[in-house]
This record gives structure tokens, C-alpha cells and sequence, in this order.
């Protein structure tokens, strides 16, 4: 077993003994300090781990089922300078993930089962197991319905036009009829193109104030109040990804209570930077803001959806602790320094997330804003289940988890990430949470 | 060399906005350009820059702004490059930090950046080890403009503290209302933003700031009055009508002007559109004080360079 940095898939399956650690598994609802064995590569009663395994010390570390990214971009193929599935791999055990969704908005778009294939392929050897959003249409260009059943067939988990919406009610329609057999999830970035209508940061006093054109919250509502109504209409299932608007969130509880089969997520950034970044501020969205106007425009805030305000992300926190969101998902959107060293209005949009979202999110949980438990079940066994996928630590089960110390702190700087891009407006910050050690598919993919 | 009296040390090295100058900072910066008003003419301050190279890099057009700190870096003694964006680099898509940077180690000490992207001198100041002065962005902030136009409304006032300005046009997508509601409202003065609704909304939150849709709302009891620029190049008349409604709902006359305060003097940022913001007769008249406006351009860039080059 490697003793610090990354492993792969391919190693061989680990054994070892965790001593006195806090077991969170929200699965089986259980929350308490005990032994943890694993014998190649499973969980195990810890009498059976053989005597020259390795030993960690667990106490005051917390072991929960690893965690599953709904909605990562790999950067490939077509943008290697950005992330490849090897860097974007290892930054994600490096954060306690064993599965990311790779998203299709790369290039050439991941729009047929041979390229399905060719993505699953590419993570075969990497530090986390990678799943794969297929196209909803050809080319990603919003018109004809791809091959969804080929590509499902091929082992897509879902499908998308991330990006952007599927563009028409009509086409969304057809997509969603050809899902409502396959059981795979539309995962749609809610967002008017119209109504957007250019918009660079959310509509209202601050964007005024800053002079940057508004993106009202209306152009995420008008979508995801279409996709259900096409989704309580064709029976298919919607997950609406990166919600920002507390109205958002409040059509989707309704429907929920419909019987409408809808799921969502919520990033990190939406859940802790309200709009106010822009302008300079650096306190959570919890806390009272603290701006720097030094630091106002800064491009590593531009993001789509853009940074909600104050109110909604309280809405956002609120809706995970109530359960209405199924779970966070980090969009993490690496892009290399040019595309961020310019003014805000042409910086691409999107920041990386997969390394900072359990710190995120457990600061959120020292402010008292959310539960822990909520918080590792929106990371781990709620995401999983939407790709079909079971996450637990039994017995048995092979060992899928990672093992974090809650109260541990580091510095978020360049040279520590593994992501090939270091696009984040959380550089230079002091943030709680360090992953101890990642367990994928019963390998060790990261140990610090 | 001394100049002014300083209560509290200057310590920006860049101006980007209004909003982090102290209302003694601004008076400062106001003190400071009516002595170099003086100075001008004697040539007194005439090497207090020659240690720094002023680069004016302008992205968009502009001539008042430009010539104005052209010639208030040379009345201090500065090296003055112009960086001609449509005959550089710049115009072949270099990026905007790479420009900066190669005028830096070219020797520039201070650049003049008017940029079509609100927020851009943030970056120049974050980026690159330059002393940045906003000559203007996007729709966000216009600095020099609003000490300007606060030097102009002392002068013509006496104070600002209590005084009533109206500002009076396309608010949302003017840079100068908005620098000019932060100073005049640090300076103790109110504001009311008034246009058609499409373009002064936006602002119902701004404190210190109050909305009129009609002409009249605005005008009533103001101490003095802003008209902007009706800025038909960047597709402002869309959305309030026609260029016409504009004139018959908006445009200030001597008869209109007697619901503000008798004598209230009348600004506008420049070039005016012959009557469209405001009659002729009003423009050339008694309460103008637009020519006044210009004057004060050059002063006062001479004061906020010598504040930034930290030779004041």
C-alpha cells in the first residue's frame, strides 16, 4: 500500500485496519466510533485483517462511504491543457471521491457508444472510477435526439447537454420519451438562453452596482418548470443539476410531493459564495460579508449559474437539510490561467470544486448551517443512488470510502492540487477538512 | 515639495473607484486640483512626475479624458506614452495583462486604462505591479469624472453637504452616474436618479439614492442638475422609444428647469448631443457650467496622478 499520494484502480485491492474511527454511514443511518477492517479490498470483520496489514490510527477521523460526483468535467477529450481524466481523477481522491460523471461538453461532445466507450475506458486505470454523461443530442447542438439507448447500452449513466439546456420543449420531450425506458436520468443545466440573454452575474443590486449585465433568476425557473411538466408528463426521470434559485427549489418540492420523478443537486460554490463575491467579499454565505473591493471582479467568480445571492443560497442550505435536494455536485470546470486572466465579462465561465467541496461543505457545518450527516449523504450515498449505484460500509461490501480528518486545516494553494488547473476564487484561503485517505473499488487511489 | 494640507496620509497607489476613497480623501483630491488650477499657470509643478512614465491606454474612444491627462501628466513633468490600441498589439488580440505588462517593463509607472469591460482596471491593479488609474469602464466607474463634476458642484455650490443633485438620463448604463452617486453622496449630498424607468432601474436600492420616472419628479427642488449623455452608440435608446420621446420627455429647457432650485447650475459629462440632453440656449447659457467641467478635467487628474504617484 502506498504510504502518501496517489494510487490507481488497477493496484491491487488493499487490507488494513482503521482503529477507532468515527463510521458515518448514511445508508444504514448509523453514526459511531469503531474498528474498520478491510481485507482485499473489502470490508471485513477487523479480527480477520492479517497481522501485517497496516494500521491508521482513526481516532478523531471520520470514514464514510465515498463520495459520488454527479457532474465533473474531465476536459476530455479535446482540452488536455485544461484536466485530463488522470489529473481530474486524482484531484478527485484527493477529495474523498471514488466516482465522478464525466460530463459530454468536451471535443469532440460524447454523443455516440463508441465515444461512451472510449471515455470509460480512459478511466479504467485512473484514482477514481469514472461514470459518463452521454449527449442528449448529436454534436451537443441541441437538435436532433442522439443514440440515447445505444450510448445507455454502451454504459452511459445519464444524459445531458451540459452547457446549456436541451434547447426546445419538443426535443426535450422526444429525449425524455426515449429515457422513460432506460432508466437513466435527463441531467439538464436549467437555463434560458432568452432569458438569460448574456447576463454575467445574477440580476440586482450588486450586479447595478458593479455595472455587469444581470442574469435574471427567471431563466433557471422557466426551464426547470418546463422539464416538469415533461417529466410528470412522460414518466421519465429529470435531475436538475447546479440549481441556484430558491424558486427553483420550491417548483421541485412541489413536484416531489406530485410524485414526479425529479432529483437535484447543488454545487458547493452555490451553497457558499453568494453573489457578493463579486464584489469583493470573502465570508461565507453563512456568515456576515467582508468585502476587499481589491479584489472585486475577480474572474474566478464568474460562473454559470452565476453566484446566487444571500438569501437563495440560505434557501439552498435549507433544502439539502429538508432532503428536497438530493445532493452536491461540484460542476468542477477546470480551465488553464488564460482563460481567467481577463477582465470578468470574457473569463470563462466555471471554478474547480473537487477538492474543496467536503471543506466547503464542512465549514458549512461548523457555522452550524448543515448537519454533518445531511452533508455526507448529499456527498456519498444519495448521488450514488441516482446512477444507480449502492454506497455503504458493510461488511462484505467492497470497501468504497474515505476517511477524513473534520477538523484539520490547509491552505488552498496552487502547488496543492492535483486538478491540472487551478481556477478558484478560494486560493490563499484557510478552509477545515483533509482527506486522509480515499478507498476506491477496494484500491487505495489517495493516502496523505 | 508640500502640497495641500494632508489631515490623513493618501494611501492608494491606485484609483479605481470612488466607494474606497474617504469623503477626505475626496476632498483632498478636490483641494489639491484647485491648487494645481494656480500651479498650471506658474509651471510651479512642472517636474514633480519626471521620475514616472504615464501610459494612456485607452480601449475605447475617447478625447476629453484622453487629452485631458495627457496634458495633466505633462503639466507635471511625466513622460507621456499613448498607447494607440488600433495600431498595437493590443489590436492584433494580445491580451490586455500581457499589454500591461510589456508597458511596464518598458518603463511605464502609471497607466490610464479605459476599458469596454466593466471591472478591468481591477485586474491591471491585481496583475500587474503598475499604478492604475480607471479612465473609464464598461458601465461600472468613472472616477475622474465624478471628481470633476464634485469639484464643479463646489465651486458652484459652496458645499455639498444637505444639497439636492438630480442626475438625469441613461443611469443604468452610465459609469458617470454611478461614480458620481458614490462621491456626491460621501461629500453629504442626495442623490435622485431620474429617466425612463428601463434606465434607472436598478438603482431603488442604492443608498442615499431616490428614483423619479418623469421629469418633472426629478427636477423638483434639485440644488443643481446632471443631464448624461444619450449614448445611441451603445443601443441606449432601445427600450425607451424613439430618440423623439426621449427629447419631448426628457430634455431639459430653461422652462422645465424652473422646478429645480432658482440659478441650479447644470452639468453634463460631454460631447452633448445638440438638443437632445439639453437645449442650446441652456447649454450656452447662465447656468452651464459644462466649459467649467473641461477646465476642471485636466486639474484634477493632475492632482489624483500626483496622489497615486505618492508625490503629494
Amino acid at each position: 500500500m502506498i504510504d502518501a499520494g496517489f494510487g490507481r484502480l488497477t493496484d491491487p485491492p488493499a487490507s488494513l485496519l482503521l482503529g477507532g474511527v468515527r463510521v458515518l454511514d448514511p445508508s444504514a443511518g448509523t453514526d459511531e466510533v469503531r474498528d474498520v477492517g478491510i481485507v482485499d479490498g473489502r470490508l471485513a470483520d477487523p479480527a480477520t485483517v492479517p497481522a501485517g496489514a497496516p494500521r491508521i490510527d482513526g481516532h478523531g477521523l471520520i470514514a464514510a462511504p465515498g463520495f459520488c460526483d454527479l457532474h465533473t468535467h474531465l476536459r476530455e477529450p479535446g482540452d488536455a491543457a485544461a484536466e485530463t481524466v488522470a489529473s481530474g481523477a486524482q484531484a478527485a481522491a484527493r477529495g474523498g471521491y471514488t466516482t465522478v460523471c464525466a460530463m459530454p461538453n468536451t471535443d469532440p461532445p460524447i454523443d455516440s457508444p463508441d465515444r461512451v466507450r472510449s471515455l470509460l475506458d480512459a478511466g479504467r486505470d485512473a484514482a477514481c472510477r469514472v461514470r459518463v454523461i452521454g449527449s442528449v443530442t448529436v454534436g451537443r447542438e441541441g437538435m436532433a435526439v442522439a443514440d440515447l439507448e445505444a450510448m445507455a447500452a454502451a454504459g452511459a449513466s445519464g444524459f445531458s447537454d451540459d452547457g446549456a439546456s436541451v434547447p426546445s420543449a419538443d426535443t426535450a420531450v422526444q429525449a425524455l420519451r426515449a429515457l422513460a425506458g432506460l432508466d437513466r436520468p435527463l441531467v439538464e443545466h436549467a437555463e434560458d438562453a432568452d432569458l438569460a440573454g448574456g447576463g454575467v452575474m445574477r440580476a440586482g443590486r450588486t450586479a447595478s452596482e458593479l455595472g455587469l449585465a444581470g442574469w435574471p433568476a427567471e431563466a433557471e425557473v422557466a426551464v426547470v418548470e418546463r422539464d416538469l411538466a415533461l417529466a410528470a408528463e412522460t414518466g421519465a426521470r429529470v435531475h436538475l443539476t447546479h440549481l441556484s434559485c430558491a424558486a427553483s427549489l420550491e417548483a421541485i418540492r412541489r413536484a416531489k410531493a406530485d410524485g414526479v420523478r425529479v432529483t437535484c443537486d447543488v454545487t458547493p460554490h452555490h451553497l457558499a459564495m453568494a453573489e457578493t463575491w463579486i464584489a469583493g467579499d470573502r465570508a461565507f454565505s453563512w456568515d456576515e460579508p467582508r468585502r476587499d473591493a481589491t479584489l472585486a471582479f475577480d474572474p474566478m467568480c464568474r460562473v454559470n449559474p452565476p453566484l446566487t445571492t444571500r438569501e437563495d443560497a440560505a434557501a439552498l442550505l435549507a433544502g439539502i437539510v429538508d432532503g428536497t435536494i438530493d445532493a452536491i455536485a461540484t460542476d468542477h470546470a477546470p480551465h488553464p490561467a488564460e482563460r481567467k486572466l481577463v477582465p470578468f465579462d470574457q473569463a470563462a465561465p466555471g471554478l474547480i470544486g473537487l477538492e474543496t467541496a467536503l471543506s466547503l461543505g464542512l465549514a458549512a457545518v461548523e457555522a452550524g448551517a448543515l448537519p454533518l450527516a445531511a452533508l455526507v449523504a448529499a456527498l456519498s450515498s444519495r448521488p450514488a443512488a441516482i446512477i444507480g449505484e449502492a454506497r455503504g460500509l458493510v461488511v462484505g461490501d467492497v470497501a468504497d470510502l474515505v476517511v477524513f480528518d473534520p477538523s484539520a486545516r490547509w491552505r488552498v494553494d496552487r502547488p496543492t492540487l492535483a486538478s491540472a488547473s487551478t481556477n478558484t476564487p478560494l486560493l490563499g484561503m484557510t478552509l477545515p477538512g483533509v482527506v486522509r485517505l480515499t478507498i476506491a473499488d477496494g484500491r487505495v487511489t489517495y493516502r496523505a | 515639495m508640500t502640497l495641500g494640507a494632508p489631515t490623513r496620509a493618501w494611501t492608494h497607489r491606485h484609483l479605481l473607484d470612488v466607494d474606497t476613497l474617504s469623503r477626505e480623501d475626496i476632498e483632498r483630491v478636490l483641494d489639491l486640483a484647485e491648487e494645481m488650477r494656480e500651479a498650471r499657470e506658474t509651471r510651479a509643478h512642472r517636474s514633480l512626475l519626471d521620475l514616472e512614465t504615464v501610459a494612456l491606454a485607452f480601449y475605447e474612444p475617447s478625447t476629453r479624458t484622453r487629452v485631458s491627462f495627457e496634458l495633466a501628466a505633462k503639466a507635471l513633468g511625466a513622460t507621456v506614452v499613448d498607447l494607440a490600441v488600433e495600431r498595437s498589439s493590443a489590436g492584433k488580440g494580445e491580451s490586455l495583462v500581457d499589454t500591461l505588462r510589456t508597458l511596464r517593463r518598458v518603463g511605464a509607472t502609471i497607466v490610464v486604462l479605459r476599458h469596454a469591460s466593466s471591472g478591468a482596471p481591477y485586474l491591471a491593479a491585481r496583475e500587474t505591479d503598475l499604478s492604475i488609474v480607471n479612465g473609464g469602464d464598461g458601465v461600472h466607474a468613472h472616477p475622474t469624472q465624478a471628481l470633476l463634476d464634485a469639484l464643479t458642484l463646489r465651486e458652484a455650490l459652496g458645499t455639498l453637504e444637505g444639497r439636492l443633485l438630480a442626475i438625469v438620463g441613461d443611469v443604468a448604463h452610465s459609469r458617470v452616474a454611478r461614480s458620481n452617486i458614490h462621491a456626491l453622496t460621501k461629500l453629504g449630498a442626495r442623490v435622485r436618479v431620474g429617466g425612463p424607468s428601463a434606465w434607472v432601474s436598478g438603482f431603488e436600492d442604492w443608498p442615499g439614492v431616490q428614483v423619479a420616472t418623469s421629469l418633472p419628479a426629478a427636477l423638483e427642488g434639485a440644488d443643481a442638475v446632471m443631464t448624461l449623455r444619450v449614448q445611441s452608440e451603445r443601443g441606449a435608446v432601445a427600450g425607451v422609444g424613439s430618440l423623439a420621446d426621449y427629447v419631448r420627455d426628457w430634455r431639459l429647457d430653461e422652462e422645465r428647469m424652473a422646478l429645480a432650485s432658482p440659478g441650479a447650475p447644470i452639468l453634463h459629462p460631454g460631447p452633448t448631443n445638440e438638443g437632445v440632453e439639453l437645449t442650446a440656449a441652456l447649454a450656452n447659457g447662465q447656468r452651464s457650467r459644462i466649459g467649467r467641467q473641461v477646465e476642471h478635467g485636466v486639474t484634477v487628474r493632475m492632482a489624483v496622478l500626483a496622489l497615486v504617484a505618492g508625490v503629494a
